[in-house]
């Protein structure tokens, strides 16, 4: 099977600092990628250049049989790939449906501004937040406005969506609920990669594992092969975490 | 459809005016409706998009001066003003191409650069433009009140015209692209929106009417000069309007237009010299006291009492 994204050889420096070198790798379609990594190891910028807002200084970008590594974002959004922002990025003045219906209008392109309302409506309603529709953005707590965040990107109706730290600063119970809504949407067939620095959270939901390290790629594969893998351990997990979760399964 | 009703009663009440037979309130009038055009063109990219353009004398000194010209070389005057705003929304559209990448101050300040480079090529093609000279247009043969209410209305016509397109805009799809952009320009692309293309139509729409009204302008007053045309007052004003009236809101602009028009006419008659600082005192009062405008006080009273009635259940 050919991956529906694939990374060939992607590097992203700024200035001297090479934040993304030398990465490959392909994500299929309905699976969940988790991205791990120590703080600065590059994991956003990769998302940057996937979704053209910083694009490769080298290397390819393929989805679905196409280069789209010079691609603009907003037309990189168009194809189907969405993001979130791993510091939340609303329109604060706009209603949390209007946020939402963005999403719905320009990127999955609905045919008007009804159709958009609408499908915008239904997403609310899936990630939990049709009460709060009609309030501005910036009313929302932490938690709400992460799920806003989730909420654009699948009204962009996305083949590929990217969550950078959708979970950060959410407590056991809202962890669960937005775990629980990536498991529904990557059954529809939605590929997921997901930021997190809870490493329970990535692999309790994860399908395969990719960690990168001073931007670069150390390794890759099943969950529990990755956290036990020495260059994993070393770099990023130390020998505790090791014990406790590799060890474990 | 409320929006409609309001521009249609508005511009239908003012229609009436030319029925007073008063020359001078009706020179004001069309004063009034030229800066309603001008405030709500600048409102387009100012106030959806929050690009804080100051390219508005250019746009419009570009349209009194292409509209004069050809009436020079014989074309009809109609015509001669849809060129003038054919002219503004190409200038505006090269020009676009190359500041609206810019943000902010910088911006403004290339904004206010593009006007002038047009009062420069003015200045640089006396044969053509008079150069500081100035340039003379054909008389009309029509008498006083005849000329008053000709121009009154073509100004009315084309406010309406642009109140319109911006009801239109502000409902659409451009309106609520230029909206994403201005709450969030990086986060708008990132949703889809082709943020480039929409600022160059809204940039656009800032420069057609605008083009129109100095084209307009130009006949009315049978003389134009550059430091008259391409005056940075004829910026600075519609953007003080906006904010004065409301910005990105529909008939903030008008407000605003009537209110400093208003203030500046019986301030010019009482203090002829403070005129200027007058002005600065206003925006300067704006910034501080009322950065949303005049019609975010009824919105904020509205607010006030729904937030206390809800208290209270
Ligand atoms: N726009 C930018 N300009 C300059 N340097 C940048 C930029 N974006 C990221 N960097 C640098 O690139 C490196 C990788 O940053 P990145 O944000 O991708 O890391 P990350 O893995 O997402 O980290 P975290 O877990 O803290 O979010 C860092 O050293 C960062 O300072
Ligand atoms: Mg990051």
């Amino acid at each position: 099977m050919t991956a529906l994204l694939s990374l060939e050889n992607v590097s992203r420096a700024f200035g001297g600092l090479r934040a993304v070198d030398g990465v490959s790798f392909g994500i299929e379609a309905g699976e969940i990628l988790g991205l791990i990594g120590p703080n600065g190891a590059g994991k956003t910028t990769l998302i940057n250049v996937i979704t053209g807002v910083h694009p490769a200084n080298s290397g390819r970008v393929i989805y679905d049989g196409r280069d789209i590594t010079r691609l603009k974002p907003h037309q990189i959004a168009k194809l189907g790939l969405s993001r979130t922002f791993q510091i939340v990025q609303p329109f604060p003045k706009m209603t949390v449906l209007e946020n939402v219906a963005a999403g719905a209008l320009f990127a999955g392109q609905s045919p008007s501004m009804a159709e958009a309302s609408r499908e915008a409506m239904e997403q609310l309603r899936f990630t939990g937040l049709a009460s709060v529709a009609d309030k501005p953005a910036l009313s929302l707590t932490l938690a709400q406005r992460k799920r806003l965040e989730f909420a654009k990107g699948l009204a962009m109706k996305p083949r590929i969506l990217m969550l950078d730290e959708v979970n950060a600063g959410l407590n056991e119970a809202e962890i669960d609920d937005a775990l629980a809504m990536i498991r529904k949407v990557a059954e529809k067939g939605v590929a997921i990669v997901l930021i997190e620095h809870l490493l329970k959270v990535v692999i309790s939901v994860s399908n395969r594992i990719v960690v990168l390290h001073h931007g670069q790629l150390i390794a890759e594969g099943e969950p529990s092969a990755v956290l036990r893998d020495p260059a994993v351990v070393e770099a990023y997990l130390g020998a505790k975490y090791a014990a406790r979760y590799g060890g474990a399964s | 459809m409320k929006n409609w009703l309001i521009l249609l009663a508005g511009t239908g009440v003012l229609a009436l005016l030319p029925l007073l037979g008063d020359n001078y309130l009706m020179r004001l009038a069309t004063m009034v409706a030229m800066y309603v055009i001008l405030a709500q063109s600048w409102n387009f990219i100012g106030g959806l998009a929050g690009y804080p353009s100051f390219a508005t004398a250019g746009f419009f000194g570009l349209g009194a001066y292409t509209s004069a010209v050809l009436q020079g070389m014989g074309v009809p005057l109609f015509a001669s003003w849809g060129a003038g705003g054919l002219a503004a929304v190409i200038f505006s559209a090269l020009v676009g191409g190359a500041i609206l990448h810019l943000r902010g101050h910088y911006f403004a300040i290339a904004s206010l650069v593009t006007v002038e480079v047009l009062r420069e090529i003015v200045n640089t093609t006396p044969d053509i433009t008079g150069g500081g000279m100035g340039l003379n247009l054909p008389i009309m043969r029509m008498t006083v009140a005849e000329h008053a209410t000709f121009f009154f209305y073509s100004m009315l016509a084309v406010a309406f015209a642009c109140m319109a397109c911006a009801i239109v805009v502000h409902k659409s799809k451009l309106g609520f692209a230029l909206r994403c952009i201005q709450q969030n320009e990086d986060a708008a692309n990132i949703l889809g929106v082709n943020a480039y293309l929409y600022k160059t139509i809204g940039f656009g729409f800032s420069a057609v009417f605008a083009g129109i009204a100095g084209a307009i302008y130009a006949s009315w007053v049978h003389y134009i000069e550059p430091p008259d045309v391409f005056d940075v007052l004829i910026s600075v004003k519609p953007l003080v309007m906006v904010l004065l009236g409301g910005l990105g809101t529909i008939f903030g602009p008008v407000i605003g237009a009537f209110i400093l028009l208003t203030f500046e006419e019986f301030v010019w008659r009482t203090f002829l010299t403070v005129h200027a600082a007058a002005l600065g005192v206003i925006i300067v009062a704006l910034v501080l006291f009322l950065p949303n405008g005049v019609l975010s006080l009824t919105r904020e009273k509205l607010g006030l009492r729904r937030r206390a009635a809800g208290e209270k259940r």
